[in-house]
C-alpha cells in the first residue's frame, strides 16, 4: 500500500494540485480533458472533514493554490483558513453565495465566476418549454399516462394556446429578450418591467410589477436577485395576475415569496407555475408534489451538454492564466 | 328545420349536441347496435351526419342513408369519411380547419422542448426527491436544431414560424414543392429525415400518408434524431417505432397520437427519451366551441341554400 502511494506521488509530483469541491456539473469532462495538467483532489465525494481528506491523500495543505467548485458545496472561512497558499477560487456558476467572500477578501483570494452571458439561449428555451408544459399539462399528462395505464382517461384541464396571451417579463436582460423573441413567434403580446425603461425597446413598459401582473396572463421572472428584487413577486402580485395567470420562474428562487406561491397554487389564486428555481435548493416544498398545475425543474435551465464544452474551456483558460503567472512552488513530497 | 334528420355518430361536446338537438331532429348512433337500430327506423329521414376524428361516414353508412346530403365533421382530419364516395354521390363534406392551428403548433414545439430538454423527466426527478442527492444530467440544446416538417399546410407553417423564433433552420416535404416558400424542400421523406434533427408529422392522414414514418425513415432519422407526431397515430408504423426506440436506433419521440388509441405501447413507459400524451391536441374549450360553431354554421348554410363555410367536398 505504502509503495503504491509513493509511486502515485512520484508520478504526480509535477502536477499542480487542484482542490475540487461541489462538484461542478461539467467536472467529469473537465477532469478527462486535464488529467495531464492537474492533480485533482476530489474532496466533493469525501464524507470526512477537509483536513483529514488532505492528510489521507498525503497532500500538504499549503501546496494548494486553487480551488475549482460549484454551488453544490459551501466553502467556509474554516476551509479557506486551512489552505494558507490559496489564491484563486473558480466557481462554474454565476453566483458566489456559496463562498465566504469576506474571508476571501481578507486574504486577498481571487474569486472567479462564469458570467451568464452565453447561457441566455438555453435558459430562454427552457422558459418557453416550461410555459407550454404548464399550459398543456404535458408533464402531468405524461406522468398520469405512464402510471395509470393507457385506457384510463386523465381529467386534467384542457390546454390553452399562447396566441394572444399577454406575457409580462420581469427583467428584460439577455434572457428576457430571448424569451420575448421566441414568444412573439407564438403570437404573444410582450410587456415588461425592469429597473429602468429600455430605450429602443417597443414593448410596453410597466414601472411597477403589480401593474404588470394585472395586465398579464403570464409572468416570466428573468431578472437577477438583489435587495430590490428579493420577493418581488409577493401575494399582491399573484392576486393581480389572477386565477387564469401562470408564473414561470427561471431567475432565482428568492424572487418569489415561496410560502405565498405555494398557498396561491393550492388555493387556485393563480392557474399554474413552471419553476426551475427555489428558495432553498435542492429542497422543494412538498405541498407542490401532488399538484398537476405545477412543473418542477432542478435548476436545469442552462444545463445542456453544449454548455459543458463552453464552461470547460473557460475554466481551463482561467486556471492556465493564473498558474502561468506564478512561479511553480512544489513543497517537498518525498 | 326541426324535421331534418341529423345522425350524430360520435360523442361531442355538450354544447354541440344540445344545439343540434334544438335545431334538428337528432338521432344518436355511437356504436354498431345503436346505429343498426336507428337506421332500421329512420334511415330515410336522415339528411346529415355529424362525426369527429374517430367516427365519420364510411361507404356502408353512406349507402344506408339514401337521403344523405352533407357530412359535417367535428374535426380537422376526415380520414373516417369516404370522400370519394361522397364526391360520387354529390354529398357535401365539411370539417373544422384553422380553429386549432395555433394550439397544435404550440403543442408540437412544446413536445420538442419537453423531449430535448427532458422537462417531464426533470419534473419526475424533483418529485421523486432525487435532486437532493445530485443534479439532473445535461440535456440537449434545442435552439438551432434543424426542424423537418412533413406537410406544409396551415399547421406545418405555424410550426415553422414558431421554430424560427428559436433560430431553427426549416426544411420540409410535401406532395408538391411550395413555390412561395423559402424553406428547403426535399422530394422524399427519407431525404428529409436524413437532413434534419427533429422530424414532425403535420400532414393529413390519407392512403398515401398511412405509415409515412416507416423503418427506412426512422433509420434515416437515427440515434440523434427525434420524431414528433401531432398528426394521426396511423402516420407512424408503431411496430417499427417501438423497437427503434428501445434499441436506441431513434433518439427519441414526442407522441400525442397512437395507432390504437387509447392504447399506448407499454414498452415505452420506462423510457426517458419519449413524451407520451393522450391526444390532447385539440383539447381546449375555446377551440371546441369554435369547432362546434363551424359544424352548426355549415349545416345551417347548407339547409338554407347558402355557400358552405368550410367545405372539403
Amino acid at each position: 500500500m505504502a509503495n503504491k502511494q509513493h509511486n502515485h506521488n512520484d508520478s504526480n509530483k509535477e502536477l499542480q494540485p487542484l482542490l475540487v469541491l461541489g462538484p461542478p456539473f461539467m467536472f467529469p469532462t473537465f477532469e478527462a480533458q486535464n488529467l495531464h495538467n492537474y492533480r485533482f483532489l476530489n474532496a466533493f465525494s469525501s464524507q470526512i472533514p477537509l483536513h483529514q481528506f488532505l492528510a489521507e491523500q498525503s497532500v500538504d495543505p499549503s501546496s494548494i493554490q486553487a480551488i475549482l467548485c460549484s454551488p453544490r458545496q459551501k466553502i467556509s472561512a474554516d476551509a479557506i483558513r486551512l489552505l494558507p497558499s490559496l489564491s484563486l477560487i473558480v466557481t462554474t456558476s454565476n453566483g458566489t453565495r456559496h463562498i465566504d467572500l469576506a474571508e476571501c477578501s481578507y486574504r486577498g483570494i481571487q474569486v472567479a465566476s462564469i458570467p451568464g452571458d452565453r447561457l441566455a439561449v438555453d435558459v430562454a428555451d427552457m422558459t418557453v418549454g416550461l410555459l407550454i408544459d404548464v399550459m398543456w399539462n404535458i408533464s402531468a399528462a405524461d406522468r398520469h399516462l405512464r402510471k395509470r395505464g393507457p385506457s384510463k382517461p386523465c381529467n386534467l384541464s384542457s390546454g390553452s394556446k399562447l396566441e394572444g396571451k399577454r406575457v409580462g417579463i420581469v427583467g428584460l436582460g439577455k434572457i428576457g429578450r430571448e424569451v420575448a423573441k421566441r414568444l412573439e413567434a407564438f403570437g404573444c403580446r410582450i410587456m415588461y418591467n425592469s429597473r429602468n425603461q429600455k430605450p429602443f425597446v417597443s414593448y410596453p413598459f410597466y414601472s411597477n410589477v403589480v401593474e404588470l401582473a394585472g395586465n398579464s396572463d403570464v409572468l416570466v421572472l428573468s431578472c437577477s436577485l438583489n435587495e430590490q428584487t428579493r420577493h418581488i413577486v409577493k401575494r399582491e402580485v399573484m392576486l393581480a395576475l389572477g386565477k387564469e395567470g401562470v408564473i414561470v420562474n427561471i431567475g432565482r428562487g428568492d424572487l418569489i415569496d415561496e410560502k405565498e406561491l405555494v398557498r396561491c397554487l393550492m388555493e387556485g389564486e393563480i392557474k399554474g407555475a413552471g419553476l426551475d428555481v427555489f428558495e432553498n435548493e435542492p429542497n422543494v416544498p412538498k405541498e407542490l408534489f401532488p399538484l398537476d398545475n405545477v412543473v418542477l425543474s432542478p435548476h436545469a435551465a442552462s444545463l445542456t451538454s453544449h454548455r459543458i464544452y463552453d464552461v470547460c474551456e473557460r475554466v481551463a483558460e482561467c486556471l492556465e492564466a493564473f498558474f502561468s503567472s506564478k512561479l511553480p512552488e512544489y513543497p517537498g513530497l518525498g | 328545420m326541426r324535421s331534418i334528420g341529423v345522425l350524430l355518430v360520435a360523442q361531442v361536446i355538450p354544447y354541440l349536441e344540445q344545439e343540434l338537438d334544438k335545431r334538428y331532429k337528432l338521432f344518436r348512433a355511437y356504436d354498431q347496435p345503436q346505429t343498426a337500430q336507428v337506421l332500421s327506423q329512420h334511415a330515410s329521414s336522415i339528411r346529415a351526419v355529424v362525426g369527429n376524428s374517430n367516427a365519420g361516414a364510411d361507404a356502408e353508412l353512406i349507402e344506408a342513408l339514401p337521403k344523405l346530403e352533407i357530412v359535417s365533421s367535428f374535426s380537422v382530419g376526415v380520414d373516417r369519411i369516404d370522400l370519394d364516395r361522397c364526391k360520387e354521390k354529390g354529398i357535401r363534406v365539411t370539417n373544422t380547419p384553422d380553429v386549432l392551428t395555433d394550439e397544435v403548433a404550440d403543442l408540437a414545439i412544446g413536445l420538442m422542448l419537453a423531449l430535448l430538454r427532458r422537462i417531464c423527466e426533470c419534473d419526475r426527478y424533483v418529485r421523486s426527491g432525487k435532486w437532493k442527492k445530485g443534479d439532473y444530467k445535461l440535456t440537449t440544446k434545442f435552439s438551432g436544431k434543424t426542424v423537418g416538417i412533413i406537410g406544409l399546410g396551415r399547421i406545418g407553417q405555424a410550426i415553422a414560424k414558431r421554430a424560427e423564433g428559436f433560430n431553427c433552420p426549416i426544411c420540409y416535404y410535401s406532395r408538391t414543392q411550395k413555390r412561395d416558400s423559402n424553406y428547403k424542400y426535399y422530394p422524399s421523406v427519407v431525404e428529409l429525415a436524413s437532413n434534419c434533427d427533429i422530424l414532425v408529422v403535420a400532414c393529413p392522414l390519407t392512403e398515401e400518408t398511412h405509415h409515412i414514418i416507416n423503418r427506412e425513415v426512422i433509420n434515416a432519422l437515427g440515434p440523434k434524431g427525434y420524431l414528433i407526431n401531432i398528426g394521426r397515430g396511423k402516420h407512424v408504423d408503431e411496430a417499427e417505432l417501438v423497437p427503434a426506440l428501445l434499441e436506441g436506433r431513434l433518439g427519441g419521440a414526442g407522441l400525442d397520437v397512437f395507432e390504437n388509441e387509447p392504447t399506448v405501447p407499454e414498452e415505452l413507459f420506462g423510457l426517458e427519451n419519449v413524451v407520451l400524451l393522450p391526444h390532447v391536441g385539440s383539447g381546449t374549450i375555446e377551440t371546441r366551441t369554435a369547432m362546434a360553431d363551424l359544424v352548426l354554421g355549415n349545416l345551417d348554410a347548407h339547409f338554407l341554400g347558402n355557400p358552405l363555410l368550410t367545405p372539403l367536398v
